[in-house]
């Protein structure tokens, strides 16, 4: 088929599902946001995703994953079990604005992820570092590197092997919450630990 | 399900321009000074030249004449009059209009065309008068494939805005850009390109993967850009004429940011190493990687200056992202923003002499330009975000990424460098990163 003309493409049937694991660092979480798409469903379960790369003009409209999205789903399909795990670990943590540095909150759960990684020593972790929309996009892709590699270090400091953990940067493209205001920026500011085989 | 590009531009290249004689009568009449008619297009807030752009005769006539009209409008620089102030009267392109008559509409110039078409081929020749000075400034033939009538219509635009600036025109090139649709949190982030003035937008990927920051090569044959997925981010070059894309191997998982060098034979980078984003180039004939920066801050946002001599690109070394230049071996950096607030995306004009740029502060982005030395730094336009300034290829507009207020769409927008003209690029659908292309051949 030849190259098609940009058509606006519908998305009747978006069903957005959210779910909040981890508390990012602010007093205004995501769950107060009473009326916010995001907090809809906050009250449910993680659940696995399936529908990675749906086809035929992108995105077909269906939706899940752990944080509204089905960026992670791919990998989590793979491994389900230690996604949920992970959720109910805390697989986020949490950053301030243009900073990299692990809050004391931040490490304890990463004390968490590292205890199941050292139980669990066939498993590996793929870090996804995120940032805020109050950047440019080149810039935080970089501040993403760093917020991953902080993590990274962190879990390996605590006896992982770096080998076990992929790390990788999404900047702003990636965000869990869409509210353009500091309580959806908290929020965005975070590192994302998924299983990955 | 991958979409086939096919030959996007090749089909475009078979232009050919000849310059009609001049009418006896006009060539009698042609003493009128030519400075008469100079539009200046330094300042934007200048009076705009009143201009009358009759439909042209022939197939796409009304069309080619409308389009005409919306480049000449767009620009700023020119009031283009209603065509129903004069429809009725306009003479055959080879006639030499009745100068009196056209005066009185105050119209300063008037353009009066004819298309023709034999099986595919369409021909459209047009005259340039001036009103005041009595005499022809401009007649030219174009003729292409008939497809091509919005192309031909932007040349007749340029070749207008050339006679009458002294300066090259913009109209015959397109934007490449990044079209976005779905909700914030879950954003498909397609490749696209369109003509400068949104019309023809098409799609280049098919989403599967989000696509950040094109950017053309100088010849315009080829793109660079960025394709995100889960497991780290790549640089793909696409050739235009074949629609093949191929991955640029070997830099790891965590390379962005790209654009081409001026000869198009290697690509600047940035490129992440345990946290640490550094700068280097990758010669894409030799396969030889050189690292061009070498600190423990974050260096990203390259782009080689027009000479390609030196670089100019972002670093937060002191503190916060701020821009820095330095040799194209890696030597010599030097600090040249010191404004208050952070400074980031720095791209060259094309001629050398200034450089456009992202900057935060106050709670708002905003998109400006300096001189390459620092000096001089004029803001352009503001909002909740701006973003991604790319140059037209004269260097007289900007190109770039604008979200209206918290929780807009993306869309992209234009302004001259000047500061006037601020306007949104209609296309239709969200757009984000857009780049100008070189002037098309």
């Amino acid at each position: 088929m030849t190259y098609s003309k940009l058509n606006y493409v519908g998305l009747s049937a978006f069903i957005l599902l959210a779910a909040c694991a981890s508390k990012p660092p602010t007093t205004n979480s995501a769950n107060t946001g009473a009326g916010s798409r995001s907090t809809e469903a906050a009250a449910l379960p993680p659940a696995a995703a399936t529908n990675q790369g749906a086809g035929q003009g992108g995105n077909q409209g269906a939706n899940s994953g752990l944080y509204g999205n089905n960026y992670g789903a791919g990998q989590n399909a793979a491994n389900p079990y230690a996604g949920q795990v992970l959720a109910t670990l805390g697989d986020r943590v949490f950053f301030a604005t243009d900073a990299y540095n692990l809050s004391e909150e931040a490490r304890a759960t990463l004390s968490r992820q590292a205890a199941w990684l050292n139980g669990n020593p066939n498993s590996r972790l793929l870090v996804a570092g995120n940032c805020d929309e109050r950047g440019t996009r080149e810039y935080n892709l970089a501040l993403g590197a760093r917020r991953a590699n902080s993590v990274k270090d962190f879990l390996v400091s605590l006896g992982v092997n770096a080998n076990r953990i992929e790390t990788v940067s999404y900047g702003k493209e990636r965000p869990i919450d869409d509210r353009p205001n500091e309580s959806g920026w908290a929020i965005n500011r975070n590192s994302h630990s998924m299983p990955i085989n | 399900m991958k979409i086939k590009l096919g030959s996007l531009f090749s089909q475009l290249t078979i232009f050919m321009w000849v310059a009609l004689s001049l009418l006896p009568f006009s060539s009698a009449l042609a003493q009128a000074p030519a400075q008469r008619m100079v539009v200046d297009v330094t300042e934007g807030h200048r009076r705009p030249m009143p201009i009358a752009i009759a439909d042209f005769a022939g197939p796409n006539g009304a069309n080619i004449a409308q389009v005409v009209r919306e480049d000449l409008e767009r620009s700023g620089l020119f009031t283009v009059q209603n065509p129903q102030s004069f429809a009725g009267r306009i003479p055959d392109v080879n006639v030499t209009p009745r100068f009196t008559d056209w005066r009185a509409i105050s119209t300063e110039a008037l353009v009066i065309g004819r298309g023709s078409q034999t099986e595919e081929r369409l021909r459209v020749e047009f005259r340039l008068w001036d009103i005041y000075g009595q005499s022809q400034l401009l007649g030219l033939e174009f003729s292409s494939s008939d497809v091509n009538w919005r192309r031909i219509a932007h040349k007749v635009a340029d070749a207008i805005y050339g006679r009458l600036t002294g300066k090259t025109g913009m109209f015959d090139s397109r934007v490449i850009f990044v079209s976005e649709t779905g909700p914030r949190t879950n954003r498909i982030k397609r490749l696209a390109v369109m003509d400068q003035d949104g019309a023809n937008p098409s799609f280049l990927t098919d989403g599967d993967e989000q696509i950040l920051n094109p950017r053309f090569s100088t010849s315009g044959q080829q793109v660079v850009y960025t394709s995100l997925g889960q497991r780290g981010l790549k640089l793909w070059v696409l050739d235009i004429p074949t629609g093949r894309r191929e991955a640029v191997t070997g830099l790891g998982n965590m390379v962005f940011a790209p654009r081409f060098s001026r000869d198009g034979q290697s690509l600047i980078f940035s490129s992440d190493r345990d946290g640490n984003t550094d700068i280097m180039t990758k010669n894409l004939r030799t396969g030889q990687v050189r690292r061009l920066t070498d600190n423990p801050a974050i260096d990203t946002s390259p782009d080689f200056s027009p000479d390609s001599s030196r670089v100019v690109f972002t670093s937060d070394r002191s503190g916060n992202p701020q821009i820095y230049k330095m040799n194209a071996q890696g030597t010599g950096v030097a600090r040249i923003s010191f404004g208050s607030g952070r400074y980031s995306t720095p791209v060259w004009s094309p001629d050398g002499t200034m450089v456009a740029f992202t900057k935060q502060a106050g709670g708002q982005f905003h998109i400006g330009v300096m001189n390459s030395d620092g000096s001089n730094e004029r803001i352009l336009a503001s909002s909740y975000l701006v973003e991604g300034p790319s140059f037209a290829p004269n260097g007289r507009v900007i190109v770039f990424q604008r979200e209206e207020g918290p929780g807009a769409s993306p869309s992209i927008w234009t302004v001259d460098v000047s500061g006037a003209n601020l306007r949104k690029v209609s296309i239709g659908v969200s757009g984000s990163d857009p780049a100008w292309s070189p002037m098309l051949e």
